[in-house]
């Protein structure tokens, strides 16, 4: 089992630069990668989740820092 | 004797059954099939609307979803090549280009426009807050495999040619094609 986990990082980035910023990543990825995902917009807390179901891949764990940033990390499906 | 009496029974529903099947089959050909695509309308020229045409539409395709936008009237405007200036063969057509400057860098805002500092100070906010503008957002649409389709008939309305507009759409269609592609997209909008 791969456990190695490719950094996007779109801190700095607003909607919808951090999602298509996880699209590029997962479009050449093979299915099982995972990425974890660096934003500061803070529309990504919804919009991630969202992104997660739309697309079919799975989306691991979540977290909000306190210096506003947020870390997802996201399994690609198939 | 009581076997063939269950065997022409059992044939009997079956026939019965394989109607049944047949007219559920016949409804589902009549309904609509729905795929998970998003189809924008792009009616309005204007920034404030171009730029939620092309956020949805690039967000949408990054979400695996298919996606095109179809532009028409004044949308048509935000599609012509940045360099192209006048376009029309006749007075009235050549106005309304002087009057709707092309590309979307040139597209105007409904409101506070202010005689060009309304979308200037909005640029500014955006490239503060990294929110990507509408041309950008317009060739990452290309890029992302959103089709772009202009409106044959307001390009003859206008006045407008293939070479005045973007590299890369796809073929002019008209109303019936348009809403073909409304029609069988989950997310129909017109913005």
């Amino acid at each position: 089992m791969s456990t190695t986990i490719t950094t996007v990082d779109a801190r700095g980035q607003s909607c919808p630069g951090p999602l298509v910023s996880l699209a590029r990543a997962f479009k050449e990825a093979p299915q099982g990668a995972t990425f974890e995902l660096l934003a500061t917009d803070p529309g990504s807390k919804s919009d991630v989740p969202s992104w997660a179901e739309l697309s079919g891949n799975e989306l691991v764990s979540s977290e909000a820092f306190e210096d506003g940033s947020f870390r997802y990390v996201i399994r690609k499906a198939a | 004797m009581a076997i063939t009496e269950d065997r022409v029974e059992q044939g009997a529903t079956l026939a019965d059954l394989l109607q049944r099947v047949e007219a559920l089959e016949a409804e589902r050909g009549k309904a609509i099939q729905k795929k998970n695509k998003m189809t924008i309308v792009a009616w309005g020229g204007n920034l404030d609307r171009i730029w939620p045409t092309t956020i949805l539409a690039t967000t949408a395709a990054a979400s695996g979803m298919e996606a095109s936008v179809f532009f028409t009237f004044w949308g048509l405007f935000a599609i012509v090549k940045p360099g192209v200036r006048i376009t029309g063969d006749n007075w009235m057509q050549k106005m309304m280009s002087v009057m709707n400057p092309g590309s979307a860098q040139k597209a105007k805002l409904s409101h506070y426009q202010f005689l060009g500092a309304g979308p200037a100070m909005f640029k500014k906010l955006a490239d503060d807050n990294n929110v990507a503008k509408p041309d950008e957002l317009i060739a990452l649409a290309q890029d992302l495999g959103v089709r772009l389709i202009p409106c044959q008939m307001t390009m003859d309305l206008l006045g407008l040619k293939r070479e005045d507009l973007l590299e890369g759409l796809e073929d002019p269609i008209g109303a019936a094609t348009a809403i073909r592609e409304m029609r069988e997209a989950a997310i129909p909008l017109f913005i």
